[in-house]
């Protein structure tokens, strides 16, 4: 090649292409999601959460989505009844799809674990409840304090598993409290929202999804 | 070195031909030399840095409760820090350095407006210090590839790399040749995709599946618009460079440029295959993923031909070592790249430890391996000086080497395990975790052996910078006979070379 200006428009030519079909288009097609009646916007404190679940990284090892029914073993695993659909995420800002699953998938934990004590003495060290598990503990998200100089009124949790000396407690910081507020909202398991059934969103060819 | 070679294996061109490129290189270098050093100085830093965060996250992972009174070590953040230290960091910072020295080199002039080329590497590196702040911080963007602070530090990397990239188009458009070798084409698109794509991943405002569409448009470009062609770039420049023989075919670079940026551009979809996002995206990007295969066998091919029956030359240059290594690395990532992008495979290797390990592959068997291999040529010529010890760059090259194979192996093997293990839901989570346990363990050890390459590479760049006298008279290899082809492998053996 000897023309700069023919190389200068071909580069160009390609990153204006690429943007287009996978940026531009799509934003125009699944930006007009309707939102579903049975999903709420997060609560403030459950949005805080989701940033702390940000800030720490979570989504490396957990992933938010179903996926289809008839190839993969998700929804067999218990995550989920129904593969996930984009209308499920239209309050997600970042995404937290994720690509890794060395954790188990997260979508519908506040289904599977509905219980604050569990995901507080969980998060506190996972191996006081999981032996075999290997999630870092998040400590520094909690005071260790003697159940003593506890006051009324005040939330606390026992650790179980020897984490903790005899008479100690954890109480958690206002980052803990919002975390397991947005884990256990984590919850897709109402039907199909009208219009973003998958067969709707496919153009020609097979679905991604079936219907479970 | 393989300066060391080039009388006898450089035939063709007349004594004054030789004398006037002579003299094109040597302006060329010394204006590329100042912000290519700095550059070098840079990435080896971030290359330090990087390791420990790796190396810390890899035994985070078997080791859970370690170093985790502090939010600033933990398992999301360290992570995050790793990859950002090492393919903006590292990775980034030495291409910036090879770029602005190839280029001028190329097109037989001086690096024009060296002075924004080098403010544009000051930018790069206040953004990069900025970013591994904030997500230790705990102020991740929250996207992979995209996790630096979107107003604190993403506006640096934007105008640094435009900077750097106008010293070099500015340099091309004075250019005193004619044609534009391979290397210049990828160079130049590379500094053009990078601040599109990365404006285009960082635009805020995007929520929901859009965010996840857009994320990997960006991370996978990262990789094909960004990191890939800049080291093709070196890897086409020092192949025919270090042999002292044209590339093998004009045509086939060609096919290869073209068809990886209209091809590569379009791949990113492929990581949320089976999400919850339009059919037609993702069956797009496998389609794209599939037709990678052109540009991956018309590169592969025109390399090793190049290569072809000078594979000896390998044991006396080792940035020919250290580029080839890259180059076979190359094109195997890729293949695998292939393979893991259709459905039946991806079904099993998605959301397993197949995809870090091809990750790494990627970004270490072929970018940072080609990477060590330029600055072994680059740094000699910039420093006027020859490198210290043969002894170093060996046990550089063997300690990647071999930590290479203990990281990418197990974590292979223990990753289709898990896959598996995943797909059956007979199967516990219990018994998934304990899957890939082996594979997490062979990582630490792996990486081990890497971050000591590392240092051993950092000690010797330093020794360097520091001017140390070497102790033997002659450079590193210089007392191997140059033997690179058969014919003067047999004139050799029949004392016709001095």
């Amino acid at each position: 090649m000897t023309r700069v200006w023919l190389l200068l428009m071909g580069v160009l030519a390609i990153a204006i292409f690429a943007t287009s079909l996978l940026v531009i288009v799509p934003n125009t097609m699944i930006g007009q999601v309707r939102v579903p009646k049975q999903l709420a916007p997060y609560t403030e404190q459950e949005q805080r959460g989701r940033d702390v679940y940000v800030s720490e990284g979570c989504v490396y090892c957990h992933s938010q989505q179903v996926r289809d029914t008839l190839y993969t073993s998700d929804k067999q695993r218990g995550w989920g009844p129904r593969p996930t659909v984009p209308s499920d995420y239209v309050y997600d800002k970042p995404h937290q799809l994720g690509t890794m699953r060395t954790g188990p998938d997260l979508i519908n934990i506040g289904v599977r674990q509905p219980s604050d004590q569990w995901h507080h003495t969980h998060l506190f060290n996972p191996r006081s409840l999981v032996t075999w598990s290997i999630m870092p503990a998040f400590p520094y998200l909690y005071t260790v304090r003697d159940s003593s100089s506890l006051k009324v009124g005040e939330t606390f949790y026992r650790v179980p598993g020897g984490k903790l000396p005899p008479g100690k407690v954890i109480v958690p910081t206002a980052a803990a409290e919002a975390l397991v507020a947005y884990l256990k909202s984590l919850k897709r398991t109402y039907p199909v929202p009208v219009g973003d059934e998958p067969a709707a969103r496919s153009i020609g060819g097979r679905s991604e999804h079936t219907m479970p | 070195m393989s300066a060391t070679l080039s009388p006898t294996v450089v035939g063709m061109a007349s004594p004054t031909t030789d004398m006037e490129n002579l003299d094109i290189r040597l302006r060329a270098d010394a204006s590329s030399r100042q912000v290519a050093i700095r550059a070098f100085a840079f990435a080896v830093i971030w290359l330090l840095i990087g390791s420990v965060f790796g190396l810390v996250a890899s035994i985070k992972l078997h080791t859970p409760d370690w170093l985790v009174s502090n939010a600033a070590m933990t398992f999301g953040r360290v992570r995050t820090a790793h990859l950002n230290a090492m393919a903006y960091g590292w990775a980034s910072n030495a291409m910036l350095g090879v770029s602005v020295w190839i280029i001028p080199r190329l097109v037989h002039t001086e690096l024009r407006v060296p002075k924004a080329a080098e403010a544009g590497l000051y930018f790069w590196n206040v953004g990069m210090v900025l970013g591994i702040i904030g997500i230790l911080a705990g102020y991740s963007d929250g996207l992979e590839w995209l996790e630096m602070p979107r107003y604190w530090a993403d506006p640096f990397f934007v105008i640094g790399g435009g900077l750097v990239g106008l010293s070099l188009l500015s340099t091309i458009a004075v250019r005193e040749v004619d044609h534009l070798y391979v290397s210049v084409w990828y160079i130049m698109a590379a500094f053009i995709w990078f601040p599109i794509i990365f404006v285009v991943g960082n635009w805020p405002g995007y929520s929901g599946v859009e965010s996840a569409a857009v994320n990997w448009f960006y991370a996978h470009n990262a990789l094909g618009l960004w990191l890939t062609p800049v080291c093709l770039a070196a890897a086409y420049y020092f192949i025919p460079k270090i042999l002292g023989r044209p590339i093998y075919s004009y045509q086939l670079s060609l096919l290869g440029f073209w068809t990886l940026g209209f091809f590569y551009s379009l791949n990113g979809m492929h990581h949320l295959i089976g999400g919850p996002l339009p059919t037609w995206m993702i069956t797009t990007s496998i389609v794209a993923s599939a037709l990678m295969i052109i540009p991956v066998v018309a590169v592969g091919v025109n390399q090793h031909m190049t290569l072809n029956k000078r594979f000896a030359a390998l044991r006396y240059s080792p940035t020919l070592r250290f580029i080839v290594f890259g180059s076979v690395a190359y094109s195997l990532v890729s293949l695998q790249g292939v393979f893991m992008a259709f459905r039946e495979v991806n079904r099993l290797t998605h959301f397993t430890h197949v995809t870090v390990a091809h990750a790494h592959l990627g970004l270490y068997s072929f970018v940072t391996m080609i990477m060590f291999g330029s600055i072994y040529y680059i740094l000699p010529r910039l420093l006027g000086r020859e490198w210290i010890s043969q002894r170093l760059i060996t046990w550089h090259f063997w300690s990647v080497a071999i930590g290479q194979i203990v990281y990418l192996v197990p974590l292979t093997v223990a990753g289709m395990v898990q896959g598996v293990a995943m797909a059956d839901p007979r199967t516990s989570w219990e018994q998934v975790v304990s899957a890939m346990m082996p594979g997490l363990i062979g990582r630490s050890i792996g990486g081990t052996l890497l971050t000591i390459g590392h240092c051993v590479f950092a000690y010797h760049v330093f020794l360097m910078f520091r001017g140390a006298k070497r102790r033997q008279g002659l450079p590193p290899f210089h007392d191997v006979a140059p033997i690179v082809t058969r014919r003067s492998k047999a004139t050799f053996a029949a004392g016709g070379l001095q």
